[in-house]
């Protein structure tokens, strides 16, 4: 398992088939998404990367998919880089549509505006330059001023590419860090003598670090991620000095891998729940046999101590905002009494959003967690160590993520880091929060089932809203949740945070933002309004929110602030526009819900709608106990 | 493994890299001969060959290699195969 391959991915014999099934002729648009898609999410070589992306270029416009525009610019040869990093953001539900910039070019690439890299009009740009870029070369024996002052230039220089970009072509940045591949000179003093070359590097390292979580820009750390397989398993020094190569081919599809995840991340397709077997997965041996003293949990016991290192592992993954649920065939009070009275248990009851110990299969009880969720079964983790469970699973949900479960406990944690499904571009206040809001949701149900109405359920849950046009410390937020909302969005149009904070200032755009608390807790900011004024007109070019407070008539309140907004700016209409992404059916009749008119009906799922103002007055629902408005202009 | 059985698993590799599915590898087959055999699908054409059969070449065995079947007979001598 120690070499640079893709272990989590199931055996690739269904490859060439699913190829194949993707180029026929009588296979449909979508159908080619669904095959190519799978194809990808095998353990795939770096020929059979090749072979796809060769696939998808004959394909072109004949494979019916979200796409993402990727440039990938730097020094060395990068090539042979385009196949796995487009397999891995396939992998991840988009189809890419690669450039990869000219050998050495990247900064007339960079500083031209009409460049071939500027005219692709890339949504991502990868800047990947090798070591002699980042850390200068000093005189040893450089004071400590001279490598500050030296390393603060490099660093400037790279971040004025990075503005340049930004101002040019408005793409968001991954910035990849060069591998260490400088030879020590003082063999371990490398890390305390300031200009020895390793210490450079490092000190380099760190500033970038911080420029970058300055600028937005994301930093991929490829032999941080390497260290565990070794910067052998994906450096030949012999192709670094005869191809240019950084990374051999070889090694390319798990490279790549590693650098689509932080790209399909930036796009809001990182996992958000995972599901967990017990018995041999959260401990060891099976409690309805052993019981509660016979399953291996805690110390005393290597296997004991692993499950206990896999499930702190866990905890802090809920703690950043993975949503944790279980799947076990068990009955209910058995599983759960493990969690209540067993003294070595770190995860508790409370910690699990949805828990499903029955003896139906797992397919059924995914669906059921997905439903009480509210999210969506692509955005689901499997993680099971029964092989025939896995199998029903993708068998069964094909959109779920079911990893090859390593037959070690001690390597559980491993697993999931190295397979990359919880990539995050930012920590945000609603992430450290989202636990909680989903234990929250879970006693918010129970008055559902118990209230008898759903006007009295909704008066009784006391619910405030704030709302009000962007603020610019919620721009974070914002971004986050513009990129990852799928299911109540009803343009699915993604803006990144240099677009989001050029509306704060854009006097012809409307934007609302709002927050709902309730009697359980803070919900936090759910929702998200971009509109923009023309004459008598206010078009909608983005709505959406968050699946937490759907069934809340937030959207009936928002729909009555943007009205009041639009007549105070004078405008009698407001245009909004629904547009299949394949994932917002909740909202495809939201607008004529409202009252709006259908008045165009563009290609491709596309219908757009119009409410006069003059005719209907959006009321604001009677359910929300206050209203405060933030930052009214 | 046999003669024989190097020359099949090499035609499998070229039908890929070269995207030729009618590529037929034959002793005297050389760059010359197929015309997207450039320098970089040669890199990509000998890690694989590296991969299907368990090898590593060192940059002077590759660098003087003039066809098909000087390739062989290095990954032959490389498994430990060649008679003589």
């Amino acid at each position: 398992m120690h070499s640079a391959e893709l272990y989590w991915l199931p055996e690739p014999a269904a490859f060439s088939n699913l190829v194949a099934s993707a180029q026929a002729p009588e296979t449909s648009p979508t159908e080619r998404f669904a095959l190519l898609h799978a194809a990808s999410r095998l353990r795939l070589d770096f020929v059979q990367t090749m072979k796809l992306e060769r696939c998808i270029a004959r394909l072109g416009e004949a494979v019916s998919a979200p796409r993402l525009r990727v440039a990938l610019i730097g020094d060395g040869t990068l090539q042979h880089m385009s196949p796995a990093i487009s397999a891995g953001i396939l992998r991840r539900g988009l189809v890419a549509d690669m450039h990869v910039g000219s050998y050495g070019q990247w900064r007339q690439e960079t500083i031209n505006p009409s460049s071939t890299v500027h005219q692709f009009s890339p949504d991502i740009v990868i800047m990947w330059l090798n070591g002699e870029n980042l850390a200068p070369g000093l005189p040893f024996g450089a004071s400590r001023a001279e490598i500050t002052a030296a390393i603060a230039d490099r660093i400037a220089e790279i971040r004025g590419y990075w503005r340049k970009i930004r101002e040019t072509s408005g793409s968001a940045i991954i910035q990849v860090l060069p591998l260490p591949l400088e030879p020590d000179v003082f063999g371990h003093a490398e890390r305390t003598i300031g200009s020895a070359p390793g210490m450079t590097r490092r000190l380099a390292e760190a500033e970038l670090s911080l420029a970058a979580e300055e600028e937005g820009v994301q930093i991929v750390d490829l032999a941080e991620a390497a260290r565990h397989i070794g910067l052998d398993r994906i450096h030949d020094p012999a192709l670094l000095h005869h191809a240019k190569q950084d990374i051999t081919p070889a090694a390319a599809p798990w490279v790549g891998d590693q650098i689509a995840r932080v790209a399909a991340a930036m796009r809001g397709r990182s996992k958000k729940v995972l599901v967990l077997d017990l018995d041999n997965t959260l401990w060891g041996g099976v409690i309805g046999d052993d019981g509660l003293d016979g399953i291996l949990l805690g110390q005393g016991n290597g296997a004991g101590e692993a499950f206990c290192a896999f499930q702190r592992h866990l905890k802090q993954l809920l703690a950043r905002g993975v949503v944790l649920a279980v799947s076990s065939k068990n009955d209910m009070e058995v599983a759960e009494a493990v969690f209540r009275d067993h003294p070595e248990m770190i995860l508790r009851r409370n910690d699990i959003a949805a828990f499903e110990a029955n003896w139906a299969d797992k397919p059924q009880a995914l669906r059921r967690i997905a439903a009480q969720l509210n999210l969506g079964l692509d955005s689901f983790v499997f993680f099971d160590d029964n092989p025939a469970e896995r199998q029903l699973m993708r068998q069964e949900l094909p959109m779920v993520d079911t990893p090859e479960v390593p037959v070690a406990p001690e390597l559980y944690s491993r697993c999931l880091v190295d397979a990359g499904y919880f990539e995050a571009v930012a920590l945000t206040e609603e992430d450290t929060q989202r636990a909680g809001q989903y234990a929250a949701n879970a006693k918010r149900q129970r008055i559902e089932s118990s209230a008898t109405d759903l006007p009295s359920f909704l008066r009784d849950l006391q619910m405030t809203l704030s709302a009000g046009p962007f603020a610019e410390v919620d721009v974070p937020r914002i971004t986050q949740l513009i990129n990852k909302t799928n299911q109540f969005n009803l343009t699915t149009k993604r803006y990144s945070e240099e677009q989001v904070c050029a509306l704060l200032n854009d006097p012809g755009a409307v934007t609302l933002s709002a927050r709902v608390a309730d009697r359980f807790g803070d919900n936090g900011l759910i929702s998200v309004i971009i509109a923009s004024r023309s004459e008598d007109v206010l078009d909608i070019d983005a709505w959406l929110m968050s699946c937490r407070v759907l069934g809340r008539s937030v959207e009936n309140a928002l729909l009555a602030l943007l009205a009041k907004r639009a007549a105070e700016i004078g405008a009698r209409y407001l245009r909004g526009r629904y547009i299949d992404s394949g994932r917002n059916g909740i909202v495809r009749g939201m607008y004529e819900s409202f009252g709006f008119r259908r008045i165009d009906e563009g290609s491709g799922g596309e219908t757009v709608w119009r409410l006069d103002l003059e005719d209907i007055k959006p009321e604001f629902p009677p359910y929300f106990n206050a209203t405060t408005r933030s930052g009214e202009a | 493994m046999d003669r024989p059985g190097i020359y099949e698993r090499l035609n499998d590799i070229f039908r890929d890299i070269f995207d030729d599915p009618g590529i037929e590898v034959h002793p005297e087959l050389s760059s010359r001969d197929v015309e997207v055999w450039d320098s970089f699908n040669h890199i990509n054409m000998m890690v694989a060959t590296e991969m299907a059969f368990g090898v590593k070449f060192k940059a002077s065995e590759v660098e003087g290699l003039k066809n098909v079947g000087e390739l062989v007979n290095l990954i032959e001598t490389k498994l430990g195969l060649q008679r003589q």
